[in-house]
């Protein structure tokens, strides 16, 4: 930083397009209530975070902080129920699902906006019309199929079971579609005539364009898949195949209500997602920004 | 060439499309011909019924109820999602620091697991030892039942998705909202409009393909909500006298608890024309076209 940066009145007289605003009345406003908002929306966060470390005498009495903290509940939870199966089966599913997600729908987005084919827009539409399709309309026949294959069983079969709705997903084909096409045709043009093959073009020149896309189809893939219930939740008999919201759901059944045991279950469970967040949030942002929703 | 890119589309297609096909499409048409069948799965014979699950479905007071929460719980949800997404949107856009942790701020409820807020939620909720309520009576209020309360729960349910939905809601916003050029509100202020003149006229109209977006996937999402409502009360499903009880939960208990995989099937089949007629009409009239 051996630059000198331009005086503010410097910047201010050559035009700046966005001039730094003095604090005014309207902005202290905007500050207040969002401050507010904050409070009333990390609440439960806080709640959940201090509970999880009061002691099974403490957590009945409604102080904000415990007054002396334990780890105990979470040594409970890892040790003694089968939290860290869960979590492991979770990560499992949802990892493989996202990484399927990025590679199929950016496939079907770029071919969808790059190539000129009979059908291409019947195809787009075909794709785009399955998001109306209710959960639970597929969910009764995907059971019967697995139940008729026995496939929930064993092994491979069950993670397989637990993963096949989610390998590919049309929101996703809908947003990549939307990135590729603002991707110039001359770039891939100048690739085709330097011999590349087709899948090189995709893989090794339009996917690298779209890291903000992907970053953000990563992080809603990663999430719903994480979140995932109502077919984790049918398809898995077996408490070793259950998934993270299952698994602890029922826990919560099982064990009647151990509001320490779950409220640091609750708070080991967003940990992952809160760093796939920090690291992806730049991306998760500017890729919801460059899809434009604009219609 | 264009016999090559056709080749090469359809080889990249090949794979997806068979997914979509046996995923998707298939398990529809099953859905619709399970429909008409006495399906359980615990019984022997499966016989063809026609229009009986259907014709059962119109009896069905339950099912009434589960439709009539579902609607609900839409009507309260899709407009207080945006109206707050979009009021927080407006205020980040307003301030000039802090901006970005704000953001992150109010985007950590979207990414918290939905069984855990679920969780939390009973807790901050509950009648007796619930913080809200130490809040209603500090406030000189009287103590809620919330969740416990046949009138409260739904309410407090929305409140809920609402509160988990919020983060994605402004993210979305604050994209739509930074694809209107900045010269129009100059130019609206040279011509001594106001700022709420400069909403109406600029701002929303401008902001309208977001809104549709986020008015049609919010209702397709609110119409088969589930999660939330089966963990708030795990072991009384759907809320006191079923009043939170929503369709996609008594497809579950239909099909899930009791087998009953046609009747269940015959209501995803309404659930599904309903999503589609709702759909269909919020695309039709809520669009616009504006030439600027």
């Amino acid at each position: 930083m051996t630059t000198t940066l331009p005086k503010p009145e410097a910047r201010d007289s050559a035009g700046d397009p966005r001039p730094r605003r003095p604090l005014n009345t309207p902005m202290l406003l905007a500050y207040a209530v969002l401050t507010v908002g904050i409070v009333v929306t990390l609440f439960p966060f806080m709640w959940m975070l201090l509970t999880s470390l009061k002691s099974f005498q403490e957590l009945f009495n409604l102080s904000f902080f415990p007054e002396s903290p334990t780890l105990d509940n979470y040594r409970q939870v890892l040790l003694e129920t089968k939290f860290v199966v869960w979590f492991g089966n979770s990560l499992l599913v949802a990892g493989v699902t996202t990484a399927s997600v990025l590679f199929f729908d950016s496939m079907v987005g770029y071919t969808l906006a790059k190539f000129d084919f009979p059908g291409k827009n019947l195809i787009f539409i075909l794709i785009l019309s399955t998001l109306m399709i209710p959960t639970e309309m597929l969910v009764i026949p995907w059971f019967v199929g697995v139940s008729d294959l026995n496939l929930a069983q064993s092994t491979p079969g069950a993670y397989f079971s637990i993963m096949f709705p989610g390998l590919m997903s049309a929101f996703g084909v809908f947003l990549m579609r939307q990135f590729f096409e603002t991707l110039p045709d001359d770039l891939l043009e100048a690739a085709r005539i330097d011999g590349m093959s087709e899948f090189g073009i995709f893989w090794r020149i339009a996917l690298p364009l779209v890291r903000p896309a992907l970053a953000s189809l990563a992080i809603f893939t990663f999430l719903g898949n994480w979140n995932a219930f109502l077919w984790p939740l049918i398809v898995i008999q077996k408490p070793e195949f259950r998934t993270l919201p299952v698994g602890t759901a029922l826990f919560n059944g099982e064990a009647g209500t151990q509001w320490g045991l779950i409220m640091a279950a609750s708070s080991l469970a967003v940990i992952p997602v809160l760093i796939v967040f920090a690291i992806f949030q730049r991306q998760i942002i500017e890729g919801i920004v460059l899809t434009g929703m604009k219609g | 060439m264009r016999r090559h890119q056709t080749r090469t589309a359809y080889v990249f297609l090949l794979v997806p499309l068979v997914f979509f096909l046996i995923v998707r499409f298939l398990p529809t048409l099953s859905a619709l011909r399970l429909s008409l069948f006495d399906w359980n799965i615990l019984k022997e014979q499966q016989p063809f019924v026609g229009t009986e699950n259907y014709e059962r479905l119109f009896a069905d007071e339950k099912f009434a109820q589960a439709l009539k929460n579902t609607a609900l719980y839409t009507v309260i949800g899709v407009p207080a999602q945006i109206a707050l997404g979009l009021a927080v949107a407006l205020l980040l856009n307003k301030i000039q620091g802090l901006r970005g942790l704000f953001r992150a701020l109010y985007f950590a409820p979207y990414v918290t697991p939905i069984v855990a807020a679920a969780w939390v939620w009973q807790w901050l909720f509950s009648p007796q030892f619930g913080p809200v309520n130490t809040f209603l009576i500090w406030l000189h209020i009287p103590p809620q039942n919330f969740l416990t309360s046949p009138t409260q729960a739904l309410a407090t349910t929305a409140a809920l998705v609402v509160w988990q939905n919020l983060g994605f809601q402004i993210v979305l916003f604050l994209a739509g909202l930074s694809a209107i050029p900045r010269s129009y509100y100059e130019a609206a202020e040279i011509d001594g409009a106001n700022g709420t003149q400069a909403f109406w006229k600029i701002t929303w109209p401008l902001l309208n393909p977001t809104i549709v977006f986020s008015v049609v996937t919010g209702t397709i999402s609110y119409l088969q909500l589930f999660t939330q409502v089966v963990n708030l009360n795990f072991t009384d499903q759907g809320g006191p006298l079923g009043s939170t009880t929503t369709v996609a939960l008594y497809i579950y208990q239909i099909a899930f608890g009791r087998f009953q995989m046609g009747y269940a099937s015959a209501i995803t089949v309404v659930l599904f024309l309903i999503i589609l007629a709702i759909t269909l009409f919020q695309l039709r009239f809520l669009t616009r076209r504006y030439d600027l």
